[in-house]
């Protein structure tokens, strides 16, 4: 139930209204929490209103701490 | 999909996982509060590879399965006055009450409606303004504020045929009374990360400093759930409980304030009956008085008989973490996601429908 899903803001129209694309359907969520979300943005999706908006410097940061994890422990993450 | 797909790295996977065994220098025992991460630990098998290591039991985080059998029965009641429509989330509609489930109740002639969103039930009641719509609202802190929002709109558009069955629920409330109760030993809590999108990593303070526990707040891609872990057997292993946000990318330590002001104007915090818990203060939300004209629990008021468990169905000690699902007698036996007897089996983030889905212990009953 808790399920949400990232996903890009593809246009926005009046009253914080925004179009996405769900699976394949485009569909009319609202943007009523997260004011600030503009075209192109990331937000989470839950029961038609996005909940938040995706942090692209964090994302960034956790992958980096991954990294180093990897890199710490003498491995080559070539591969990735 | 961008911040799904980096967050699935088969390398990175398997380093974390390294650095988890060789950190966890005795067994950590860990509870998933939430249902979903109950699924993403055995969709990509994390209990195997960090057995031995890491003990992980499922919490009561699945929002259909601790909504109590006679809040159930209240709402397939509902859907039986003359009149009303019900819509709900489909989840809720194979959930058994004492006398049957919402889809027995359709089938008898009740008009039930899945929708997606609240705002489709919205546009149902202006479709329909001879009918009276009653939406059946069950969730966490995740889905709360979106029936929040809902209301505010029904309120302005004066939707006078538009109500909501609260049945929302809070779930700090429900962390404490597992670990008050003290029937489980636990060294970590991987915290929710929908509702922690809400309430913020800082709403599990709390666990750190009551209890000496730490929690860490994850996401739903083994990437996220390997670093919480990682983060919580750091921390049982050098005993210095604190917060951990791992889902960074979702979380901000206070959480969505829009979202918190909105349960705010709409509800007060009231004391709930859990399935399995009984009732738990302070951890259910109920329609203000500036609402109740949109509450269906006063517009259509119901007697409640107090109801008994399905029998034999031990849901209530799997959601408070006591015993996992190939305990109950009638696991895979009696109750199958096709023929669930309780509501553990029925919904998808449910503990027993996730060990039944990926086959851990139906081997054992067959
Ligand atoms: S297996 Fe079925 S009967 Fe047993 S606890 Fe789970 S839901 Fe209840």
């Amino acid at each position: 139930m808790c399920l949400a899903i990232p996903t890009q803001i593809k246009s926005i129209s009046k009253n914080h209204n925004a179009v996405v694309e769900l699976g394949g359907v485009q569909r009319e969520i609202s943007l009523i929490m997260t004011p600030e979300a503009k075209v192109g943005d990331y937000v989470l999706i839950h029961t038609g209103y996005a909940i938040n908006l995706m942090s692209d410097e964090e994302a960034q940061a956790s992958l980096d701490a991954f990294a180093e994890i990897a890199l710490i422990q003498g491995e080559s993450i070539a591969a990735f | 999909m961008k911040y799904i797909d980096e967050f699935r790295n088969p390398q990175l996977a398997t380093r974390l996982v390294a650095q988890i065994r060789r950190e966890a220098t005795r067994p950590v025992r860990l509870m998933e509060f939430c249902g979903g991460h109950t699924h993403a630990i055995f969709r990509f098998g994390l209990r195997q590879l960090l057995a031995g290591k890491v003990v992980l039991s499922s919490g009561p985080g699945c929002p259909v399965c601790v909504t109590a059998a006679a809040d159930l029965d209240h709402a397939i009641a509902l859907a039986g006055v003359p009149g009303v429509l019900l819509t709900t989330f489909g989840d809720m509609l194979r959930v058994p009450g004492s006398r049957g489930t919402l889809q027995d109740a359709r089938a008898q002639g009740a008009d039930v409606r899945l929708v997606y969103s609240p705002l489709d039930a919205l546009k149902i009641a202006r479709q329909h303004p001879q009918r009276e719509v009653v939406f059946l609202g069950v969730g966490f802190e995740t889905t709360a504020p979106g029936i929040a929002a809902t209301l505010v709109q029904a309120q302005q558009e004066s939707l006078t045929n538009f109500s909501v069955l609260s049945l929302h629920k809070l779930t700090p409330p429900a962390m404490r009374a597992i670990l008050d109760a003290g029937e489980v030993a636990l060294d970590g809590i991987i915290g929710p990360g929908h509702v922690s999108v809400i309430t913020g990593s800082q709403a599990w303070q709390f666990l750190p400093r009551d209890y000496a526990i730490p929690c860490a707040v994850a996401g739903f891609e083994p990437l996220d759930l390997l670093s919480a872990i990682s983060a919580l057997v750091q921390a049982s292993v050098t005993q210095t409980p604190t917060v951990t946000n791992s889902y960074g990318r979702s979380v901000r330590p206070a959480g969505n304030l829009v979202a918190q002001q909105l349960l705010e104007r709409v509800f007060d915090v009231v004391p709930a009956t859990w399935r399995g818990f009984g009732e738990i203060p302070a951890s259910g939300l109920q329609l203000r008085a500036a609402f109740a004209a949109h509450d269906a629990a006063l517009r259509f008021p119901l007697a409640l008989t107090p109801v008994a468990e399905p029998p034999g169905c031990r849901c209530g000690e799997i959601l408070r973490g006591v015993i996992q699902p190939p305990a109950c007698g009638l696991f895979g036996r009696g109750c199958t996601p096709r023929h669930p007897i309780g509501p553990c089996m029925v919904s998808a983030e449910g503990a027993c429908a996730a060990y039944f889905k990926y086959g851990i212990g139906v081997e054992l009953k067959t």
